[in-house]
């Protein structure tokens, strides 16, 4: 009798999630094309999407992986980029919380911007659900999405190795993460901690190691903290 | 890229394992514990505090041109930015900056 909403729950995750395909799919496609173009095998490629799954992440380990920057240094700009996702696991916790520790660890491996931002709108909004029912639904949004982003990314890389590497894709890069980061300017907190990234990555960019990058991020984190609670009026939610 | 093909699976491996840790983090190992209101609020900047200075030096100083400025990925930068701030929608901007720079490569190239 219990599998009827769960059915119902997964099937409307599903299809909340389906327009995600229309991101993962042109998003996965120019990782693969880029990737391969920078010099990755398509294997290699495919350890990204498979293993990080986390598209901003990949085209900055890529971006630096170019410039020849450190290891240690392409790891931490990489995670620095999905430390969000610790904002998201902690918000998803109190709703996934109860279920099976597989089961969580399994939703952490899915836990990407999409998921999570469907997810928790209708987590919030029918906090009737059941445990069963919140688990499927979170899945199913998930299930359009990661085999997309496999399956292009596997495109793009076989595209991108046929593809000769004098055809000018150097500003792929660019334009994708200038693209990301329009979206997110929707508050005077958001354009603050953008304008002083680039001021910082600009004024530090001569220092070793790309190491300026990481100091700028450092910075601009703390730029959008303090104008959010400044706009606040310094009140405690 | 100069990198042989161990240092770029350490470098798959390394993200891959920190990535994870970081979304399993409160679902998995620290249970039901709230996350401090002052460390959700740096959270919350972490993407547009690493991505805009990431991409500023590629934008001013883009390799192709030997890292001379070049008013074609200058221009197609800013049409990228202006269509995201517009119409909040990832793809259109991507679509916006590659016209761009494909129509601008055409006019000034």
């Amino acid at each position: 009798m219990a599998t009827a909403p769960i059915t119902s729950a997964f099937r409307h995750g599903f299809i909340a999630g389906l327009p995600f395909i229309l991101v993962a799919m042109p998003f996965g496609l120019l990782f693969g094309v880029v990737g391969t173009e920078a010099g990755l095998s398509i294997a290699e490629v495919m350890g990204f999407s498979v293993a990080v799954i986390a598209g901003a992440a990949q085209f900055a380990a890529l971006q630096l992986m170019q410039d020849n920057a450190p290891t240690l240094i392409i790891v931490a700009t990489a995670l620095a980029v999905n430390l969000r996702m610790a904002m998201y696991s902690a918000s998803l916790a109190p709703h996934l919380g109860p279920a099976p520790l597989w089961k969580r660890a399994l939703a952490a491996y899915v836990l990407v911007d999409q998921v999570y931002a469907v997810s928790i709108a209708r987590f919030e909004n029918a906090p009737a659900m059941s445990i069963g029912e919140k688990l499927a639904y979170y899945f199913g949004s998930a299930l359009p999405l990661v085999p997309t982003w496999y399956g292009a990314s596997f495109a793009g890389a076989w595209a991108g190795a046929a593809i000769p590497p004098e055809y000018g894709l150097d500003f792929a890069i660019p334009i994708t993460f200038l693209a990301l980061v329009g979206p997110m300017l929707r508050s005077l907190a958001h354009v603050a901690a953008a304008l002083t990234s680039v001021v910082m990555a600009l004024a530090l960019a001569g220092l070793p190691y790309n190491s300026g990058l990481l100091i700028a991020a450092v910075a601009a984190m703390v730029m959008g903290a303090e104008v959010e609670r400044r706009m606040n009026g310094g009140k405690q939610p | 890229m100069n990198m042989s093909p161990a240092h770029i699976w350490l470098l798959i491996a390394l993200i891959a394992i920190g990535t994870y840790l970081i979304r399993f983090s409160f679902l998995g190992l620290i249970g039901n514990r709230p996350i401090p209101e002052w460390l959700l609020r740096h959270l919350r900047y972490t993407p547009v505090a690493v991505l805009p200075g990431l991409v500023a030096p590629l934008v001013l100083w883009p390799e192709a041109t030997g890292g001379t400025p070049d008013p074609a990925r200058l221009l197609a930068a800013g049409a990228t930015v202006l269509a995201g701030v517009l119409t909040r929608n990832v793809l259109i901007s991507i679509f916006a900056g590659g016209g761009t720079l494909f129509a601008a490569l055409q006019l000034f190239g």
